[in-house]
């Protein structure tokens, strides 16, 4: 087995792994440590001796061991310093797979946002410190204390190992949904810095997701994101020039996707639309299967992806969403009336100065001919983002009108 | 998300400070970097010199050009600064209200989002 082949069949084991350890033994903190401890062995040794017969059971029985060590160490220092203490050490389990009861305790609602990426890359992804540090540039001391942190946060939360029921599993679904969405955002595009896309992590968040879709095929939800993610990653390639530029899309070169994600994404936004019920994932979806559709932009049904906004609107309301909104409006109705739309978000303050609304307004004055106007608009939106390969674009696109 | 806390400080404020006002501004940074390491939010911190130990560099015609002393002549100057990595810029604001420069009158406390970053992160 290659180096790479037996990475990613750790990677597949680490939640399952965990799960069993979790199962046998509680204690979600220690579990990790040991469940970590133990791939990193792994790493090691399987390359060299070969893969063992059974490397789940492997892998079982070291993270076991180096847990019952930790344990006992533990178990000395507390004898040392009070009375006793007794593990309480549950019945072994048959096999399950736990990726989702895992999913749903590493985005638990007490962790930030940060730290619920960085726990779920670890725990379920299974990356090192090492990796995750280096993929959100942060040093590995930084990214350890975060991880810890929110194991101990968990831990204070008193949470069980099993699936949330009801209303709350929905509720907690979403945030589940919502960490892997931030993780492929963070790959796609980085919030900050000149590499435009982190390959990684968007890849990491689509592995992620088709995890979650296997356990969960029937939720539209899910389905939607999946479909989402590889829609959005099949234009990876045409999204930059060799030299790291954006190209936005009504200017991509369109032979460049990635077909067959297309037809994937595609496919998977069909099942999620003929299901029961319609979420903003789904929408999201189906907008970029839409341009995903158009052989030139030109071609672009915007009629659809302006009545696919306004679904998303009306059942999950942003400004963000009428931002988007008003792009399709002025391709249906018009520059004008596009600009009458985004008017209305100048007194939202979750938009004040937003670099995204201040490019959309220059956007559609330079389309109005309105070139003064859009000048100044580039350039602010350009003072206004945080992101180098953006703000080159908006600075490009300024420049070009002052000739 | 990365912001830079800078912290501008005035001598003549910090003169004027009691050593028992001195003390719990020193007091408060450590604090505040113990808690900024245990929720991992912090990347580093340095404190600069002073700025009569700095050293202007210019090169004009290919020459190079030094003279002592700060760019600015100011009352004010960068005194060092937290590197952190945090959630978002609302976190970032919330940080830096726990630090003691931000209740003396002359001292500045700054809030900017890192747009670049590149080199050894382990400083």
């Amino acid at each position: 087995m290659t180096e790479t082949a037996i990475e990613d069949l750790l990677r597949e084991l680490t939640p399952q792994v965990l799960g069993a350890l979790v199962r046998r033994h509680g204690q979600f903190e220690g579990c990790e440590d040991a469940v970590q401890e133990a791939v990193l062995a792994a790493t090691v040794q399987w390359p060299a001796e070969g893969v063992p017969t059974n490397p789940r059971n492997w892998l079982v029985t070291v993270a076991s061991r180096r847990l019952i060590d930790q344990m006992r160490s533990d178990h000395a220092r507390r004898e040392r310093e009070s009375a006793t203490a007794t593990e309480v050490v549950p019945q072994d389990v048959p096999d399950t797979d736990d990726t989702l009861v895992l999913l749903f305790l590493c985005c638990h609602p007490t962790l930030t946002a940060a730290s619920q990426t960085a726990l779920t890359l670890r725990a379920v992804g299974g990356l090192t410190t090492a990796e995750i540090a280096r993929a959100f540039l942060v040093p590995e001391a930084t990214m350890a204390a975060r991880i810890s942190r929110a194991k101990q946060r968990i831990k204070a939360a008193g949470s069980s190992f099993s699936l949330p029921a009801g209303a709350e599993r929905e509720e907690r679904l979403r945030v589940v949904l919502h960490v892997l969405y931030l993780i492929f955002n963070e790959g796609y595009t980085a919030s900050s810095g000149t590499e435009l896309h982190r390959a990684d992590l968007a890849h990491e968040a689509i592995r992620l997701a088709r995890m979650v879709h296997a356990q969960l095929p029937e939720d539209g939800e899910v389905t939607g994101l999946l479909a989402l993610m590889l829609l959005t990653d099949a234009r990876r390639e045409a999204r930059t020039t060799a030299a790291g530029d954006l190209v936005p899309l009504d200017e991509q070169d369109r032979t460049r996707w990635d077909r067959a994600l297309i037809d994937e994404g595609t496919e998977l936004v069909k099942t999620s639309l003929a299901g029961p019920a319609l979420g903003p994932y789904q929408l999201q979806a189906a907008i970029a299967a839409t341009h995903a559709d158009a052989v030139t932009a030109e071609q672009t049904d915007w009629p659809q992806v302006h009545a696919l906004y306004l679904i998303l609107e009306r059942i999950a309301p942003n400004p963000m969403v009428t931002l988007n909104r008003a792009i399709a409006l002025a391709e249906t109705a018009g520059p004008p009336t596009g600009l009458a739309l985004i008017s209305m978000l100048d007194s939202d303050e979750r938009m004040a100065g937003h670099h995204r609304l201040l490019s959309v307004r220059a956007h559609l004055l330079e389309k109005t001919g309105d070139t003064a106007g859009a000048y100044e608009h580039y350039r602010r939106a350009a003072r206004a983002t945080a992101s180098i390969a953006e703000r080159r674009y908006l600075e490009s696109r300024a420049g070009r009108l002052r000739t | 998300m990365k912001f830079l806390i800078s912290l501008h400080i005035n001598p003549a404020v910090l003169d004027a400070l009691t050593d028992e006002e001195k003390a719990a501004i020193g007091d408060g940074h450590g604090k505040f970097m113990e808690a900024l390491k245990k929720s991992g939010e912090l990347i580093t911190t340095q404190a600069l010199a002073d700025p009569s130990q700095a050293a202007v560099v210019t090169v004009r015609n290919g020459q190079p050009v030094v003279t002592d002393g700060p760019f600015l002549e100011s009352k004010e100057y960068l005194g060092g600064f937290y590197l952190i990595d945090c959630e978002d810029k609302a976190r970032a604001i919330e940080l830096a209200t726990q630090i003691p420069d931000t209740a003396i009158v002359g001292l500045g406390v700054e809030v900017r989002q890192v747009m670049f970053a590149d080199g050894p992160l382990e400083a």
